[in-house]
């Protein structure tokens, strides 16, 4: 019992506890991996269009993406991003003549790593909306003499859209669990803020166990908002079957 | 296709930064990285302030050098790479000046000095077997060799915990070929497992040890003999990149300053309970 | 020249860290495949078992194999009654410590994959099994088993290369495989982006490799051609 007072005197909002900067990083974990979650949609629509792009050039360039960004261990994306980005960086500002540093900081680093990251399955989610948009609404579309803005905008979009939320979903369960990662590059999120406490304090089963239930946390809500809309852009669908 | 893009975006992002005054030979403001996990000489309050041995030191080395000083943490893995990258100006985090350090970084003058030696629990044998306290200079090769030796042989089939990217890891691998070693990241980590009985010893800098001694409350001791010179280099220092004398030359002499009169001794004794003034 | 040297050198010395992932993830995903189908099982039998398996697979799918790792590492080392229990000598070692890690969570995966396989089973095509007299384990073997592996095949293959990807967090725990090798091989010429770029290369060939193996076999479970996603209008001439 005595246990569990001491748990909660740990994590608890006291003095003596850890709760302040454990919130803070709990909301630093969702804003990184919101920010990269949008990132990674930006990716996906890019690469979503060049794979279905009638470009040879496209379309291997997509596919060379998608296949080295799942391929390659995210750990191993995130530092190569974290060293090579700002060198690159630093030496285009050089050719531009100017001195200096540009140091990205570990949120930009982090949100672009796992932007790009989740922008390649992001390009096989959206692919898989398309492609599952019935061809007849699409020749129909095209035969009543609507343009391709008004096609991408009346039809293809908001059924894209539909198709694409239960997988979009599982990639926002993916970005969430790789804003860990970013750790490594200095953020502090939760793994980061988990990982300090215990160096200070030792007590590493209670500190990981709060860390893994405040992703399971930020997880359940989120998964409750994504049930939500797939319920709202599934309306006026009734029982139909999804391709 | 999409580095392409990542690098235009991010280029287009950062060119309004680059219209700020370019740092240039003329210091103003410094960007320092801490680890902010090595206590006592830096590590980070639940609140985010770095406090320790460096953090005071900087505070008033700024304040000689009249520099506006800021510091981020940054991974001890990735703390030279950074520096390299242009992420920051400096580094402040119990980084030994070394030969193989200098040859990609160039250092200030040291500002603390402290030797290498092993951490055990009070329980373990191996307190014994590693013999006493005695200064091993590397520079001597036989003493150092002879030493190591006998250290190989107190360890043999024990296991040692380093901490990546170290002096000690280093030592580790040239002194003590035989010894089973792990790696670890961060100093804590090592602590755990030494309390955990994962590994029987920990080779680290007597300073840093300071804290696990104090955190343990007395359950780990420092044992064996302590490294000195060498590969162990002159003491901790700044590290900044090739082709800066100026700013080599401001912190030189803040610095020269501090040990001049005292205030690394008066600082070295709170933090570490002993005088670590780096010998001239 | 000497770059060459430099990145052949690096090469062969990151190859070294290739057995470790290799038998990390073959024994975690054996480990996890066992209790994946234990899981099932008991998913199956009960109302409780399912629920304690539904909360399993949300623990291990909804939280990082990051801070499973830290916990069973690092969490459990710091409890007396474990260490002084008899899984001490496994848990005492970083590799039996990534394994069970691995293992737990690649479980609650494989154990959601099985969970789609069996449900893409048609019923009719088990009531005419059972109508003909197959018995349960007849009819498992014959029509179940099959059916669900070729409809998991797909998703089974992406989570054995996301283990894959998964073994590199083991570098974290003390670890020598790939990943770690880069970073000690980083962290004494701190010459990061070539070290990395190399290894992610690696994970790339044996990623690729997998893929290429399992696609082999999905080809030769299924014969028949596979289904488009896209609607075809279908003539019943």
């Amino acid at each position: 019992m005595e246990d569990l007072v001491a748990y909660f005197t740990l994590i608890g909002f006291g003095p003596a506890g850890w709760g302040v900067p454990l919130a803070r990083a709990a909301s630093m974990t969702v804003a990184v991996s919101l920010s990269a979650f949008g990132v990674g949609i930006v990716f996906g629509m890019v690469g979503c269009w060049a794979k279905l792009s009638r470009s040879v050039v496209a379309h291997g360039a997509a596919t060379v993406y998608t296949t080295v960004l799942r391929g390659v261990p995210d750990l191993l994306v995130i530092y190569l991003l974290y060293f090579g980005g700002s060198q690159a960086i630093g030496a285009i500002a050089r050719a531009f003549g100017h001195q200096g540093f540009f140091g990205l900081n570990g949120f930009v680093v982090g949100m672009m790593a796992v932007g790009i990251i989740s922008g390649a399955y992001q390009t096989e989610v959206l692919r898989g909306a398309y492609l599952a948009i019935p061809r007849g609404e699409l020749e129909a579309a095209r035969v009543a003499g609507m343009g391709r803005l008004l096609m991408l905008r009346r039809i293809i979009a908001p059924q894209i859209l539909r198709f694409a939320l239960p997988g979009m979903g599982n990639v926002w369960q993916l970005v969430l669990k790789e804003s860990a990662l970013i750790s490594v590059v200095g953020l502090i999120e939760i793994m980061n803020q988990t990982r300090l406490a215990v160096g200070r304090t030792g007590a590493a089963f209670s500190f990981y166990i709060t860390g893994a239930i405040l992703f399971l946390l930020i997880t359940t809500f989120s998964g409750a908002a994504f049930r939500r809309a797939e319920a709202w852009a599934m309306r006026g669908m009734g029982g139909r079957v999804r391709a | 296709m999409s580095k392409l893009a990542s690098l235009a975006i991010a280029v287009v992002a950062v060119l309004p930064l680059a219209a700020a005054p370019a740092l240039g030979k003329d210091w103003t403001t410094l960007k320092i990285a801490t680890e902010g996990a090595y206590p006592p000489f830096n590590s980070v309050t639940p609140d985010g302030k770095v406090v320790g041995f460096e953090p005071e030191l900087l505070d008033i080395v700024c304040e000689r050098a009249k520099l506006k000083c800021e510091t981020v943490i940054q991974e001890w893995k990735g703390i030279i790479p950074g520096l390299l990258a242009g992420k920051y100006d400096a580094i402040m985090s119990g980084m030994s000046v070394t030969p193989k350090r200098l040859e990609v970084i160039d250092f200030s003058i040291p500002y603390t000095n402290s030797p290498s030696t092993y951490a055990v629990l009070k329980s373990s044998p191996l307190l014994k077997a590693l013999g006493e306290d005695k200064r091993v200079m590397l520079t001597d090769d036989a003493a150092a060799k002879a030493s190591a030796a006998a250290d190989s042989k107190a360890l043999a089939g024990k296991v040692l915990a380093i901490q990546t990217a170290t002096i000690q890891a280093d030592f580790a691998k040239t002194y003590l070929p035989e010894v089973k070693t792990r790696v670890y990241e961060t100093t804590q980590e090592e602590d755990l497992d030494l309390k955990a009985g994962r590994v029987d010893a920990i080779f680290a800098s007597a300073s840093s040890l300071v804290a696990t001694l104090e955190q343990s409350k007395g359950e780990i001791v420092l044992a064996g003999p302590k490294y000195y010179g060498g590969l162990f280099g002159l003491g901790s220092a700044f590290g900044i990149q090739k082709g800066q004398p100026e700013l080599k030359a401001k912190l030189d002499a803040a610095i020269k300053s501090c040990i001049d009169d005292g205030t690394i001794k008066k600082l070295a004794e709170k933090w570490f309970h002993v005088d670590t003034t780096p010998r001239q | 020249m000497k770059q060459f040297d430099f990145l052949w050198d690096t090469f062969l010395q990151l190859l070294a860290g290739v057995p470790v992932t290799v038998s990390l993830v073959t024994v975690s995903v054996v480990l996890g495949g066992v209790l994946a189908l234990g899981l099932t099982g008991i998913r199956r039998t009960s109302r409780p078992g399912e629920w304690v398996v539904s909360a399993y697979v949300f623990a291990l799918r909804g939280s990082p194999l990051l801070v499973q790792i830290f916990l069973i590492y690092y969490g459990l080392g710091q409890i007396e009654w474990i260490r002084s229990s008899l899984l001490w000598p496994f848990l005492r070692e970083p590799w039996w410590c990534a394994i069970t890690a691995l293992a737990l969570n690649t479980a609650a995966y494989q154990a959601e994959v099985l969970r789609g396989g069996l449900n893409a089973v048609p019923k009719g095509a088990i009531e005419a099994a059972r109508v003909c007299g197959m018995g349960r384990l007849m009819t498992f073997r014959r029509i179940v088993l099959p059916i669900a592996v070729r409809q998991a095949l797909p998703a089974y293959t992406s989570e054995v290369v996301i283990m894959v990807k998964a073994t590199s967090l083991a570098s974290i725990i003390t670890l020598f495989e790939i990943t770690g090798i880069a970073h000690s091989i980083v962290s004494e010429t701190f010459r990061a982006f070539e070290v990395l770029s190399l290894a992610g290369l690696i994970y790339l060939v044996m990623n690729f490799a997998l893929t290429r193996a399992f696609r082999r076999l999905e080809i030769h479970l299924t014969p028949q051609s596979r289904s488009r996603p896209v609607e075809r209008p279908v003539s019943k001439a």
